[in-house]
């Protein structure tokens, strides 16, 4: 990398990096407050596409030449299709479908990534050859990794899970690390070098699906997170072999965020990183322990469940992937207006993995207008759960299971719940008699407090909201 | 030992950047409520799409006179970073809109 000799343009540029930089911080600090976040997303937009104007009209090679005006035409059409497609799918595309169109662009941003370091590897004024070979890896792992993700949030990939898979990928990851070692040896050098280097985008690109392709359920939102930050740095990788601080600090901003809710999300399970990329849920194996599980499921009329949500003071609403399967949440909503009209007090109670991806329920709530006042989290709701007189669990499951307290042998133990069972009666809507991700018993159906109601979640609620109707 | 020092000394800047930049997204990104998760994780998403820029100077510097892997490649890469970019930023504007306009129905309604 060579020093570029001072001109005033050289410098307008650098400074326009640092604004998009700064840009990029104040962005994702608004982010995280509800009520700035919406300012915060238009200013890093802003920092980005400032950084990408004075890229174009200021950028000089080694040779101090400014990029051609023919360049820059072709560069202005690549970016204007890709601007509109974008536009218009992020624009059409329903709000249900956001966990799958999140993974997508993260696909996209990885698939970049990866190819333009693929494409600066050998280039002269290149020196970094560790960066450019990790920015190859990362970004390509990334890419498969969130188009598998995609896939599967679409339903239109399956899990496929194998005992043999761990070894697989704990070798395919020693490989990966092996080839980025040998091309990095003092003796590999041309042709060699080359094919090792095309070898190891290719070995990415499969280890990337390898990874994903066990990983479901509940871990999504695992996954989705930890693949986010995997893009972020491969962005990082691409911005050291340029030496550009815009884009070094963008991704590693990213990166951190990314890893900011990994662990959080892995702290939601009570599961380590490794537990979750390596293990695929033990309890795939071990069909869990039906210990202490003396007695029926109950079930109750749509009528009585009516009834008693009706005359009860406080509601606590557990949502869970079944709502987002079932698309329930505008008729839950109405449920909710309903309710809240003849003086009940409605609330959500939200575990931070309910959901395919972070913060999922919140997403789909929010679309069928439920106010995010009325969204609560798990460690402020818990507390106040005794004094609730009904809790009604919408397609949510292990989230809600006692065993996770009282099971040491459990393979959710450990893991915090939403004490529904605390409660004074608790409602349940089910598909059917099937068992969470986890595949254990859930304690809270046999509990004596807890009710069932078995149907498509939407098709219940509707029921009960003319039920309620009615009364 | 002597290379790794060589390297540590060249990217002396960048590794500073890194290693800021990492504490400062912690620092950033902590605390952050469940509401905003999802908005959040897509508008970084499209932050990572940063990667647009490497993509502009790898085509920007290419010569177009001659088909080569560098320019279709770097077109690829160009056209995948802006559907990340615009993608990313326009789906997280649509998703903070829902959480906006309920706000003001709910104020309307309280009074």
């Amino acid at each position: 990398m060579l020093q570029p000799a001072f001109t005033i343009g050289s410098a307008i540029l650098d400074l326009s990096y640092l604004i998009a930089a700064v840009l990029f911080v104040i962005g994702l600090k608004m982010l995280s407050k509800p009520d700035t976040a919406r300012a915060g997303n238009l200013w890093a937009a802003a920092g980005m596409l400032l950084a990408m104007i004075t890229t174009l009209l200021l950028h000089k090679d080694p040779q101090g030449l400014l990029i051609p005006f023919r360049n820059v035409m072709v560069i202005l059409l690549v970016i204007s299709a890709g601007t509109v497609v974008g536009w218009i799918v992020a624009r059409r595309v329903k709000m249900t479908a956001m966990p799958q169109m999140v993974s997508f662009y993260n696909a996209t941003g990885g698939a970049a990534s990866g190819l333009v370091a693929l494409m600066e590897y050998g280039n002269s004024g290149n020196t970094s050859l560790l960066v450019t070979l990790l920015g190859i890896a990362v970004g390509n792992i990334a890419f498969s990794g969130s188009m598998i993700a995609y896939g599967k949030l679409d339903s239109k990939i399956k899990d496929w899970f194998s005992p043999v898979m761990k070894y697989i990928n704990l070798f395919m990851l020693l490989f990966i690390v092996t080839l980025i070692v040998i091309v990095m040896l003092p003796g590999v050098k041309g042709d060699v070098a080359r094919s090792l280097v095309y070898l190891l985008f290719f070995v990415s690109l499969v280890y990337g699906i390898l990874f994903v392709m066990p990983i479901g359920g509940a871990d999504m939102p695992v996954v989705i997170s930890l693949l986010n930050s995997l893009t972020g740095v491969a962005a990082a990788m691409a911005g050291f072999i340029y030496g550009n601080q815009a884009m070094i600090l963008g991704g590693i901003l990213v990166g951190a965020a990314g890893t900011i809710l990994t662990i959080l999300m892995c702290n939601a399970m009570n599961r380590s990183l490794l537990n979750v990329i390596v293990g695929a849920f033990g309890a795939r194996e071990s069909i869990g322990t039906n210990s202490g599980i003396n007695g029926v499921m109950r079930e109750i009329t749509v009528s009585d469940a009516g009834i008693l949500l009706n005359y009860s003071q406080k509601v606590v609403i557990i949502p869970g992937y079944g709502m987002a399967v079932s698309q329930a949440q505008h008729v839950c909503s109405e449920l909710d207006r309903l309710l809240t009209q003849k003086g009940v007090d409605v609330r959500y109670a939200i575990h931070p993995v309910a959901g395919r991806m972070p913060g999922h329920m919140n997403v789909l709530l929010a679309e069928a207008h439920v106010p995010y006042e009325k969204l609560v989290e798990m460690e402020h709701i818990n507390p106040d759960m005794g004094n609730v007189d009904v809790a009604m669990i919408i397609g949510a499951n292990d989230v809600v299971n006692p065993a996770a307290l009282t099971d040491p042998s459990g393979p959710i133990y450990g893991m915090p719940i939403i004490r529904a069972h605390e409660a004074k009666n608790v409602i349940v809507i089910k598909r059917g008699m099937g068992k969470g991700y986890a595949a254990i018993e859930n304690l809270l159906f046999y509990n004596e407090k807890t009710r069932m109601l078995f149907g498509n979640a939407r098709d219940v609620l509707q029921k009960l909201v003319e039920e309620v109707k009615t009364m | 030992m002597k290379e790794i020092l060589e390297f540590i000394f060249v990217y002396r800047h960048e590794i500073f950047i890194i290693v800021l930049a990492g504490f400062l997204g912690i620092e950033v990104i902590s605390h952050v409520p469940s509401v905003l998760h999802t908005p959040l994780m897509s508008g970084a998403n499209a932050v990572s799409g940063v990667i647009i820029i490497g993509g502009i100077i790898l085509v920007g510097h290419t010569d177009l006179s001659r088909l080569s892997a560098q320019l279709v490649f770097g077109i690829v890469a160009v056209f995948f970073a802006t559907l990340n970019v615009a993608g990313g930023f326009v789906v997280t504007d649509r998703m903070l809109e829902m959480f906006r306009k309920k706000k003001q129905k709910q104020e309307h309604q309280t009074r």
